[in-house]
């Protein structure tokens, strides 16, 4: 999360934060961070809604920071589901940052207990924007893409469960469109080169089948199997190779 | 709600850090092979379309198309015109709350 390192002098320069490119990650990420404050608003403004206390939703945003498993696990027990079911979405919806974490690994430099707390960092915007197109990831321009984002996913969540009460029925403002939105707006930024459209075409078309038979969150974990596509063909992997 | 919020807290928080420092854990400064690679690179664009899907095309475990599909499609053509996500956003609530007072 966005644990801002000043860890410094470890004697490794590669765990040394880079200043720009933090600040860099800091501006990129500032349009998401925005959207972030209307995205948590409205989980705060559910989560109360379906029964939390503010304290609740707020911890929740502040410990999980983790949109679609907190949407997912909260609609699933305000639906009146057990906390298993609950965990096993959020654990289906957070899958995606396996794969993630994985390809960030190489990017991250000292031992595994600080990679490990640096791949808490990992949220969809931020993962995306800091890919070097080369297989290799900036990790200080991922930090501050990430500080920001979890500031106002803290800030929005106050905002919305407080704001609760006031707001009423929040189906009447339209909320629940914006969480869709967010992701295709991240799916548009994926295929901006042209690459994975027909993976993406395929994940849709396997999720949309599997929503009437499978329990939520197996749609979307089930359309990782279109990626098997990329077997097929050689990732832009050597010059990362040939940088090092 | 028949659970203890605090349990559904605790328990998503823990699941959610060990599933984002498995791979930096155990894989720290080593490259994978090309074909993990490849298969890796094209997971986002996979999950991502999905999400979109399952949060326009379904309620409660049935196919369904609600007013904030329409609302999402047109924060949709926002971003690929070039907008910003928080237009996009504000647009997809917008039309979405746009159309249920008509309705």
């Amino acid at each position: 999360m966005g644990r801002v390192p000043r860890l410094r002098a470890t004697g490794d320069p590669r765990t040394e934060i880079d200043r720009p490119a933090f600040r860099r990650g800091l501006r990129a990420g500032t349009p998401f961070a925005l959207a972030n404050l209307l995205l948590s608003a409205s989980f705060g403004a559910l989560a109360v809604g379906g029964g939390f206390t503010a304290p609740q939703a707020v911890a929740m945003s502040a410990v999980v920071f983790a949109g679609s498993a907190q949407f997912a696990s909260l609609s699933i027990v305000t639906a009146g589901g057990g906390l298993g079911a609950a965990v096993v979405a959020a654990a289906f919806m957070n899958s995606r940052f396996l794969p993630m974490g994985i390809v960030l690994a190489p990017s991250l430099p000292g031992g595994p207990l600080r990679r490990g707390l640096e791949g808490q960092a990992v949220v969809d915007a931020s993962w995306a924007m800091a890919a070097r197109g080369d297989g290799s990831f900036d990790r200080s321009f991922l930090l501050g893409a990430t500080a920001i984002q979890y500031l106002t996913w803290f800030v929005g969540t106050l905002a919305g469960a407080l704001g609760a009460g006031v707001l009423g029925d929040t189906d009447r403002l339209g909320l629940d469109a914006i969480y869709p939105t967010f992701f295709l707006v991240l799916l548009l930024h994926e295929l901006r080169g042209g690459r994975g459209r027909g993976v993406a075409a395929a994940g849709a078309l396997i999720a949309l089948l599997l929503i009437p038979v499978a329990p939520p969150g197996v749609p979307v974990l089930a359309a990782g199997v279109a990626a098997l596509a990329g077997l097929r063909r050689r990732p832009a992997a050597s010059a990362a190779e040939d940088e090092r | 709600m028949r659970i203890d919020p605090w349990a559904l807290i605790v328990a998503v928080a823990v699941v959610t850090a060990a599933i984002k420092a498995a791979g930096p854990v155990a894989l720290g400064g080593r490259a994978l092979p090309p074909p993990a690679a490849g298969v890796l690179a094209l997971l986002a664009p996979a999950l991502l379309a999905a999400l979109v899907v399952t949060g326009v095309a379904s309620r409660d475990g049935e196919w369904h198309l609600g007013t904030e599909a329409a609302g999402v499609a047109a924060g949709g053509l926002v971003a690929w015109r070039g907008g910003t996500i928080l237009v996009a956003v504000v647009v997809a609530a917008g039309t979405t709350a746009g159309l249920r007072a008509l309705t």
